[in-house]
């Protein structure tokens, strides 16, 4: 077996063996005190969202959808926490949902703790919803009236007895919609949400979905789009610019020197690969 | 951290690692991971339901409202059991046919609206040549009208409409490119994510069991 065909039968754990080096070795340059730091470049539809909020103004109401479950968690959490942070530190009231079946419990987590930093209330700063089933059904529903699918909120509140939700009846009443999602429940924001009602609405999705979704970002369907840790990153960066976080909040950002070497080293595979594939074919020929 | 949030990290942490260990090989540390994650979410799932909607929507509103009405959906999902049993099966075709027709009429028309119409709108836009989203434009329209001629087989590839349809692959391969791109930045962010936690869990671990030692202190 010559040299190039062994390259092609090469034990994928040799591959995750290399990946893990790529990635403990940042670490390792850290603890030895030789920080690695990547600014972000900032993509537009990143910068899009992130600009709507920064233009919000105080009492504005925003809802925020966090659609994902722990699954996602690791690429979405960081920025779901970065829009929150962004809006109590401006006053801004969000209304929240989180129509992904695993995922109410871990955005109770994040909302608390975010809403505990800026002291700020539930039914006065802000609104948990919780979660129902059938996500394209719920959003038709709240985009008439939030009683239909919730008439108390995630902690058994009656949403009429809350001072903030007494002169909003539903989702055209804020703002616009920030979905945070990981599967199918942006595409019902994207069809039975702002497509039927027409208020303004941007994604943040997981890396494995943005592809999809940057033609409707083309059409005008949403006003911007955060893909994935990356997008996070870029907007960790732009709120800690304007200083709606500071630099040890960073979650996304602390990720970014792992996933630059990791992505060298997959890249270099890949050359690897390709090389192996053709040079073993022009050995047969 | 307090010994009961230690116990709580420690559980993740070696979860964390259990899960990684079938990059080596399947073993049972993976497969009990793996089924304890299946089992948690099953019925963190049941109980969300059951309380979330289950209750207000059926218990609440029939037995403790007296709103006799919410007892047909009710009854329709009830109905939907019966697939459980061969001899009574077909009664849950009711329930799935109102579903399916209240699901279809309000999904197609925002389909074709949001899915097909919106898109064509945007293709078909005049195409201002004086600036670069212009040719940007010109590239999208050109991009777009190759990948239909590729997806056309009632004419034979060959000459200008084959020219067309070549490039049309090419315009899929760099899509698929970009998906598997994002993909693996998606990976890698879980990936990176799962790191870090095991490098602050051993900060933690570190400090925790120093001032065990040092001071017999449980925070």
């Amino acid at each position: 077996m010559g040299f190039y065909d062994r390259l092609m039968s090469l034990d994928r754990r040799w591959i995750y063996l290399f990946v893990a080096i790529a990635v403990v070795l940042p670490i390792l340059l850290e603890e030895f005190g030789i920080p690695i730091s990547i600014p972000p470049y900032v993509t537009p539809e990143a910068k899009s969202v992130y600009t709507f909020v920064h233009k919000l103004q105080p009492d504005d109401v925003l809802f925020l959808a966090i659609d994902y479950d722990p699954m996602a968690m690791a690429e979405l959490h960081p920025v779901a926490r970065a829009i929150l942070r962004q809006c109590f530190k401006k006053d801004v009231r969000v209304i929240i949902s989180a129509l992904s079946q695993n995922g109410p419990g871990m955005a109770e987590q994040l909302i608390s703790q975010t809403a505990k930093e800026y002291n700020k209330v539930n039914g006065i700063d802000y609104v948990y919803l919780g979660y129902k089933p059938y996500p394209g059904i719920v959003i038709m529903g709240m985009s008439q009236n939030f009683k239909l699918f919730f008439p108390k909120d995630y902690y058994g509140n009656p949403l009429e007895s809350l001072p903030m939700m007494r002169k909003i009846r539903s989702i055209q009443d804020t703002k616009g919609v920030i979905d945070v999602a990981a599967g199918m429940v942006a595409d019902y924001w994207i069809n039975d949400g702002a497509g039927r009602y027409n208020y303004p609405l941007a994604l943040a999705v997981t890396g494995v979905m943005a592809a999809d979704y940057y033609p409707f970002l083309n059409s005008g369907q949403i006003f911007g789009l955060v893909s994935g840790m990356k997008g996070a990153a870029e907007y960790e960066y732009l709120a800690e610019k304007d200083g709606y976080m500071k630099k040890e909040d960073f979650i996304a950002n602390r990720s970014m020197p792992i996933q630059t070497f990791a992505h060298v080293v997959v890249i270099l595979f890949i050359v690897i690969g390709n090389i192996g594939y053709f040079m073993s074919k022009r050995k047969k020929v | 951290m307090t010994l009961v949030e230690m116990i709580w990290t420690s559980s993740a942490a070696l979860l964390t690692l259990f899960t990684f260990s079938y990059l080596y090989k399947d073993n049972p540390f993976y497969k009990f991971a793996e089924h304890l994650v299946v089992g948690v979410s099953a019925g963190y799932f049941a109980i969300i339901l059951y309380y979330g909607s289950f209750v207000p929507k059926v218990i609440d509103t029939i037995f403790k409202q007296g709103w006799w009405y919410y007892s047909i959906p009710a009854a329709l999902g009830i109905l939907m059991w019966t697939r459980f049993s061969k001899k009574f099966s077909w009664i849950s075709r009711f329930s799935l046919a109102f579903y399916m027709g209240i699901a279809v009429g309000v999904s197609i028309p925002l389909t074709l609206q949001n899915y097909v119409l919106k898109h064509l709108v945007e293709t078909t836009r005049p195409i201002n040549f004086t600036s670069l989203n212009g040719i940007w434009q010109f590239l999208v329209v050109v991009f777009v009208f190759s990948t239909l001629t590729y997806f056309f087989f009632s004419r034979e590839h060959k000459g200008a409409f084959g020219v067309s349809a070549k490039l049309g692959i090419g315009v899929l391969m760099i899509a698929f490119g970009a998906g598997f791109g994002l993909t693996v930045m998606g990976r890698v962010s879980l990936l990176a994510e799962r790191v870090l936690f095991l490098k602050d869990y051993l900060v933690e671990l570190k400090y925790f069991l120093y001032m065990l030692f040092k001071y017999g202190i449980l925070l």
